[in-house]
């Protein structure tokens, strides 16, 4: 610790210590206990005791009956612990501090133990300090342990489950030390601390009172969880009859923690392989819990490495019985459902689908996420029914909609039950869309669009379930069968998209701003991926769809607004604008896709547009946009002198990245020029340096870089730096040394920006000459102002003094405000 | 109870229902969609229409060609329309005693009834019903006088020649009973029987039941009405929403404890969810009007035209319609936009508190006042010098068959642009459109229609709990079209009984009590007894006074003094017979006591034997039998008066006597 700190310990000590000195923020406590742990963990303890005895002093004043203020004790408690955490140091404070802090005598009995916050802080402290043997000796001899099986039913969750821990970590600390040998399956062999919290456990697994078991099996699911040690084994050979025990009652109790032992055991890489009877528990757990409880424990099951194939495929019908029952009640012949049409478990299955919309929902959604989490698995079960699964998926969403014919009058039920049920619609269309990645029956993917389309259609969808329905249209989309050596849609998905862009016409009307939104993203994702193709070119540009896009550049919802920028950037990329002056508009005083983005970019009030013009632009320049090609100096110098302007650090930010794309394409940066672009990527010039830096120059790229260095948003200035050493870095490897000249250019340029980072940046650099350029950033000390910004902004108000220093004058130790007085 | 249902329409409802003295009839609806079998009246000489060639029968015979014009496939009768009444026949009009309104829209064929039945009783309504009422009869009277038509067609009304036409014509019903619209003169002279009432106004008939309108939510001035006596109540629910547009909310609560809930007047089209079918109105709307075409949009004068200017006032904005014009053509539209701003009393919570801030409550004022949307009389006058595309026009009526939209429908029919938007339920869109194809022009189906649906049904009916249900038998199966659609059915235990067109239903419920007053000074006079612990008994000797329904308890007439001669005698002859009133009884008779009782006065062999309803007790000596039921006993010995007596009195013993 340094001199500074242990001067101000005392008093700090003191006002912890003076019940009449509140402290009002605990964070302080915190930050000052994370504190004392790196100083523990980096020297020793007793060293820091006896070198600060405050410390002492504060902890013994916990002892006295006195008004402590519960945060104080408890932080107290915390704090000891981490100094027991030491044996020399434990061994230092056992004699009284530790029992009379952590013993009977202490908060435990007193009116202070009825705030959480003390309980919460006993445990901590107990937690801290058990790391070594002597630890579980005062652990045993001040009956600590018993405390502990109390707080486990404590009304504080935060306590119950630190007690939880605290077990799990005794009982592992304990289990170290005869590791020697082989670990017997004599209880009598096992250290005493151990075989009291095990005989707990047991004792809790015997009860009939579901909360006690509940602990007891999180106990052991943390147990098994964390510590893969031999000892485990045994364990659970011990308990095991004991867990299969609770299946056997009815209803089984604590079912979800049961679930969450049973896969924490099977995920244990010493417990799976062996022959524990582990697979014929998960086996009799699958079948006796219900269908809404089975389903984790079958997606776990699917998701382990190891495991039998029978018990597999058990899981599998398990996870799959809501959509099979789904299937069956609709299905138009018996037994279409196929590879779903599982019949374990069945009427349990329909009991919890009827009886009310939540339960249905509910299980649904669960089967559906599940599902949707198996699928991009390697070990997802194979052959995967992707048939009957699309089957559901679309039955499930007809059923919503009402458009389904059920046949059965479980099937009448569920379509009341589902009708118009916005969670049910958003899980399946989330799923259908995951279920794009398969391939299915001809006549099934026909179903797939029409019931998409469907959706997209309907005038009940809400925004969300419409968002949902876009984007799993683009996935199947996406993987429609391709024509070979053709990268445009088949035809029978280009009839779709005939179908659809009416739909999208009216929904980018709609008078909620969200289906405009998502409308026009759909659009942009489409455009970018077929935009090139023939079929698709002529389907969009038969619609109204463009000229509504250039409509929504002015909607008054700036996140419409922003899409419809990234839209319009996407079209005329892909040369699927409105062309200013199309015969339809002869004379039409409509502006360039180029200018209109400017507009927005210099007038737009909000800022989401103007960053989605800046992608936009940078994108263009990426792929020499026919519009920038043209003239791209020009472009780019109005593009940097609008953004530099910007409110907004995400718009300089971005034009920080439009610079340095116009930078490396000027000085031949190989970067990622685009394969499908007209004009071939500008040539690396093998003229010197300084000529190269001309057009830089001219666009007064330099100007927008350096006053971004000083820019007050750290990022701004952050990539302003990177893109100066990225220049330097390009300048040291040039092969035509430029001596940097020592002119009165350079020397006023320098001062400029001496006054910029001084915040004084009215003042412009004027035409700045390539040398004096070079010059500048060679005798700038960028490095020093990169490491000078990676340092996060509070540095020097973290130090420890600082802290220390805080805490004192919030109380008003430090004096400093005495002047203030009167 | 009777229940007279005297129309088959579901929304369009004219009930009679009779209970305890009253007649009381249930709407006045019109069922107009008759005139979907008619030709269009056009305001402006239409050469597509009136060269429409005449309908010949397959064998060539050409009879019908004046009446029945074809167009595209279709037969229309070329006529003055006529609309379907409610039945007249099944009973006597002229004995009713009140109508009961409950929305204007159901109060259409009121002069039919009024003025041509022989009616005298009164009809209730709340004032925006009434005011309402009014401007739909007004413009109806309009639309069809301001085109007059020589002819009027009957020839194809004939049983055996109808038979002999095509679809529907074939299957249209009750033609003979079918009318051509009322006058003007008529519909003052209805107007004139309206008694307006506020809700939750207890009304009187005679005494006999109180009617009371409660909020439906359905329109301005909308009524739902609980019908009740002291201890029977029926609700008639009919167009009742619970969603929030401009009327005041729903009042469940009061429907709660009904005896039986007659339930009218639900969504025509429960598939469709109104918020989702404003969105397409909005978007078509918007679609056609950037593509440079013109809107046109059928519908009634008042209702959903405010919501629909409502959420166009928020929307064009955004839309970037700020330029575009809309017009409100009515002959009443002025009335209707002005009416609604001064209701302030019937609209919902937040179009109230505006009034107050002052503020129109609605926002087509502004539209007004900012030249968005301009309203005319007729497309005649202003309108043509104002008019300019592209536009939206709201304009009557929904049927298609006269009003300014005929017009319009034939002036922008060719061009696919132009899109007609149809968002009144009340007809069949592709019906309304059959006289005016082949037609280019767009047409999208929004019906917006906000009376409750099969869902929101079933939880009022949880919430409520009426003792029985009555609905039209429409209501009991799922629609045609969609049988598979169980959920879109009234639901309810116990089933609901359905009616249908000219029936009579006897409703499932049989009165029990009657209240009966009791004057002061006869209660005065009771001693009440307590015969168990809370339950008093009093005997009472009164006069039963009945007049206008209601029936007091008087004190009878003192016998008077005995005066002497001629005159007492014929005093006491006009005097009821007041005989001296023998004690009542009550309690029951122990056996086992009463054995004992009869064993210590001196009866022996006395044998007792259970019997269904009680016991007998025999004695065998005396030859005598007592036999003691729940509700009686009865001494049966031989001539013994003697003995009888004795019973009589040990019988006595075990009873109270008051």
């Amino acid at each position: 610790m340094d001199p500074e700190c242990s001067q101000l310990l005392p008093a700090l000590c003191a006002v912890l210590a003076d019940p009449r000195q509140p402290m009002a923020d605990d964070t302080c406590l915190e930050k000052l206990l994370d504190w004392f742990k790196t100083i523990t963990e980096a020297g020793s303890s007793l060293l820091l005791l006896q070198e600060n005895p405050c410390l002492v002093e504060l902890l013994c004043h916990m002892l006295k009956p006195q008004d402590l203020s519960s945060r104080v004790l408890s932080f107290s408690l915390r704090l000891t612990g981490v100094f027991a955490a030491q044996e020399d140091c434990f061994q230092y404070l056992q004699g009284e501090l530790l029992p009379r802090l952590f013993g009977e005598a202490g908060p435990l009995g007193g009116a202070a133990w009825t705030a959480p916050t003390v309980r919460s802080g006993w445990i901590q402290g107990l937690r801290s300090l058990a790391r070594h043997p002597s630890a579980l000796h005062f652990l045993a001899d001040c009956g600590a342990v018993d405390t502990i099986f109390s707080l486990q039913g404590d009304s504080s969750l935060f306590v119950a489950s630190a007690a939880g821990q605290l077990l799990v970590h005794i009982l592992g600390l304990s289990m170290q030390g005869p590791a020697d040998g082989p670990p017997s399956l004599q209880a009598g062999d096992w250290p005493a601390c151990a075989k009291k919290i095990v005989g707990h456990i047991e004792e809790s697994l015997r009860s009939t009172a579901t909360p006690q078991i509940t602990q007891a099996l999180n106990v052991l699911t943390t147990t098994f969880g964390h510590c893969h040690d031999p000892w485990t084994r045994v364990l659970w050979v011990r308990l095991s009859p004991l867990v299969a025990g609770l299946l056997e009652k009815d209803p089984v109790p604590a079912a979800h923690s049961l679930v969450d032992l049973l896969l924490s055991v099977a995920r244990s890489p010493g417990l799976s392989s062996s022959s524990c009877g582990l697979w014929e528990t998960l086996a009799q757990t699958l079948s006796r819990l219900s269908p809404t409880q089975a389903g984790p424990l079958a997606l776990g099951i699917l998701k382990l490495q190891d495991c039998p194939q029978a018990l597999r495929a058990q899981a599998f019908a398990v996870l799959l019985q809501p959509l099979a029952c789904v299937l069956k009640a609709t299905a138009q012949a018996p037994g279409a459902s196929g590879v779903l049409d599982g019949t374990v478990g069945d009427f349990a299955t329909v009991d919890t689908l009827l009886p009310s919309k939540a339960a249905c929902v509910g299980l649904l959604c669960r089967t559906l996420a599940h599902l949707e989490l198996l699928l991009p698995l390697p070990q997802r079960p194979c052959p995967w029914p992707q048939a009957p699964l699309l089957g559901a998926a679309v039955t499930l969403l007809q059923l919503c909609q009402g458009s389904a014919s059920p046949t059965s009058d479980t099937g009448h039920h569920l379509c009341a039950l589902l009708l118009g049920c916005v969670r049910v619609q958003r899980a399946a269309l989330d799923f259908l869309g995951t279920l794009s990645q398969g391939t299915g029956p001809p006549e099934l993917v026909t179903e797939v669009f029409a019931v998409l389309l469907e959706y997209l259609r309907s005038p009940d969808s809400s925004p969300t379930v419409l968002k949902k329905a876009f984007q799993a249209t683009f996935r199947w989309l996406l993987s429609s069968p391709k024509t070979p050596g053709c990268w445009d849609l088949d035809p029978q998905a280009l009839l779709f998209l005939r179908e659809l862009l009416p739909v999208l016409q009216k929904r980018l009307c709609s008078p909620c701003w969200e289906v405009r939104d998502s409308g026009l993203e759909f659009l942009t994702q489409m455009t970018g991926r077929w935009g090139g193709q023939a079929g698709f070119r002529h389907a969009l540009l038969a619609s109204e769809v463009p000229k509504l896009t250039e409509q929504l550049l002015r909607d008054p919802e700036s996140y419409v607004r922003a899409s419809a920028v990234a839209a319009t950037g996407q079209l005329s990329s892909q040369g699927l604008c409105i062309s200013p002056a199309s015969p339809e508009h002869p004379g039409g005083q409509q502006k360039s896709p180029l200018s209109e983005l400017l507009h927005i970019l210099s007038t737009d009030s909000e800022g989401f547009p103007r960053r989605a013009a800046m992608h936009v632009f940078t994108q263009w320049l990426r792929d020499s946009h026919a519009d920038v090609v043209g003239d791209t100096e020009e472009f780019v110098a109005g593009v940097l002198q609008v953004a530099s302007q910007d409110l907004d650090w995400e718009v300089r930010a971005q034009g920080l990245e439009l610079a340095l794309v116009f930078l490396e394409q000027t000085l031949g940066q190989p970067g990622s020029p685009c394969p499908y672009a007209v004009t071939p990527p500008v040539v690396a010039p093998a003229c010197p340096l300084a000529q190269a830096l001309q057009p830089l120059c001219r666009v007064r790229l330099f100007e927008f870089a350096f006053r971004a260095l000083f820019d007050c948003d750290r990022p701004v200035a952050q990539k302003s730096c990177d893109l100066l050493l990225f220049l330097r870095a390009k300048m040291a490897s040039s092969s035509s040394p430029q001596e940097a000249r020592s002119s009165p250019d350079v020397a006023s340029v320098e001062a400029a920006l001496q006054r910029w980072q001084a915040g004084d940046q009215a003042q412009p650099l004027g035409d700045l000459e390539p040398e004096v350029v070079l010059a500048v950033l060679k005798s700038m000390d960028l490095e020093g102002l990169r490491g000078a910004l990676a340092e996060s902004s509070d540095h020097v108000e973290k130090s420890p003094q600082s802290l220390l220093q805080d805490m004192l004058a919030t109380v008003g130790i430090l004096g400093e405000n005495e002047a203030d007085c009167y | 109870m009777k229940l007279y249902c005297l129309s088959g329409h579901p929304t369009l409802p004219c009930n009679v229902l009779k209970f305890k003295s009253t007649t009381i009839m249930l709407d006045c609806g019109l069922d107009m969609t008759s005139t979907l079998n008619f030709l269009p009246l056009p305001l402006v000489q239409s050469p597509r229409l009136s060269n429409l060639p005449g309908w010949s029968l397959k064998d060539g015979n050409a009879f019908l060609d004046k009446e029945l014009k074809e167009c595209s496939g279709h037969v229309f009768v070329d006529s003055v329309p006529e609309f379907c009444l409610p039945e007249t026949e099944l009973i006597d009009l002229s004995t009713v005693d009140v109508i009961l309104i409950s929305n204007y829209h159901c109060m259409m064929a009121l002069p039919y009834i009024t003025e041509h039945t022989g009616f005298t009783g009164t009809v209730y309504a709340t004032e925006p019903t009434v005011q309402i009422g009014r401007l739909l009869m007004e413009e109806l009277v309009n639309f069809i006088e301001r085109v007059p038509k020589a002819q009027s067609a009957s020839l194809w009304k004939n049983k055996d020649i109808q038979r002999l036409l095509p679809s529907p014509l074939k299957d249209a019903v009750e033609v003979s009973t079918w009318r051509r619209c009322y006058t003007m003169q008529e519909v003052n002279s209805a107007l004139s029987k309206i008694q307006l009432v506020g809700y939750s106004q207890k009304i009187e008939l005679f005494g006999a039941v109180q009617v009371t309108p409660l909020s439906s939510g359905y329109a301005l001035g909308s009524s739902n009405w609980i019908i009740q006596s002291h201890y029977e109540k029926v609700s008639y629910v009919s167009g009742s929403s619970l969603l929030t547009t401009h009327p005041q909310p729903m009042d469940q609560a009061s429907l709660k404890n009904s005896d039986v809930l007659i339930l009218t007047g639900l969504t025509q089209i429960p598939t469709a969810n109104p918020d989702g079918m404003v969105g397409e109105f909005c978007s078509n709307l918007a679609l056609t009007v950037r593509n440079g075409g013109n809107v046109l949009v059928p519908c009634y004068p008042s209702g959903v035209i405010y919501d629909l200017l409502e959420c166009l006032y928020q929307y064009i904005d955004s839309a970037g319609l700020s330029n575009i014009p809309f017009y409100f053509i009515s002959p009443v539209a002025n009335s209707s936009l002005e009416f609604s701003q001064i209701f302030a009393e019937w609209l919902c919570h937040n179009k109230q508190t505006k009034v107050y801030l002052p503020e129109p409550p609605f926002p087509h004022a502004e539209l007004i006042q900012t030249n968005k949307l301009k309203h005319y009389p007729s497309l005649h006058g202003d309108f043509s010098s104002d008019f300019r595309q592209p536009c939206v026009v709201f304009t009557g009526h929904p049927s298609l068959r006269f009003g300014d939209v005929v017009h319009f429908m034939e002036l922008w029919g060719k061009s696919s642009l132009n899109t007609v938007i149809f968002t009144e339920p009340d007809f069949s869109y592709l019906e309304a459109l059959a006289p005016y194809q082949p037609l280019a022009m767009k047409c999208i189906y929004c019906p917006i229609d906000t009376r409750l649906n099969f869902i929101q049904v079933s939880k009022l009916l949880k919430e409520v709990q009426p003792l029985h249900v009555v609905c039209p038998e429409q209501y009991t199966q799922p629609p045609p079209a969609q049988s598979h659609r169980m959920d879109l059915m009234v639901d309810c235990q116990p089933p609901a009984m359905s009616y249908r067109r000219a029936e009579v239903l006897a409703l499932p419920f049989k009165r029990r009590y009657e209240k009966i007053e009791i004057m002061p000074e006869l209660a005065d006079a009771l001693v009440p007894m307590e015969i168990k612990p809370g339950i008093s008994l009093a005997t009472v000797s009164a006069v039963l006074h009945t007049k206008d329904n209601k029936h007091v308890l008087q004190p009878p007439p003192r016998p008077a003094q005995p005066t002497g001669g001629k005159k007492r005698k014929r005093a006491s002859d006009d005097i009821p017979d007041c005989k001296v009133l023998k004690p009542l009884l009550s309690g029951s008779i122990p056996v086992e006591q009463f054995v004992q009782t009869l064993e210590k006065h001196g009866f022996s062999d006395i044998k007792v034997e259970d019997t269904a309803k009680g016991h007998i007790v025999l004695l065998q000596e005396a030859e005598t039998l007592i036999q003691i039921e729940e509700d009686s006993t009865h001494i049966i010995c031989d001539n013994d008066e003697m003995l009888r007596v004795r019973l009589r009195d040990l019988v006595l013993k075990f009873l109270q006597k008051f």
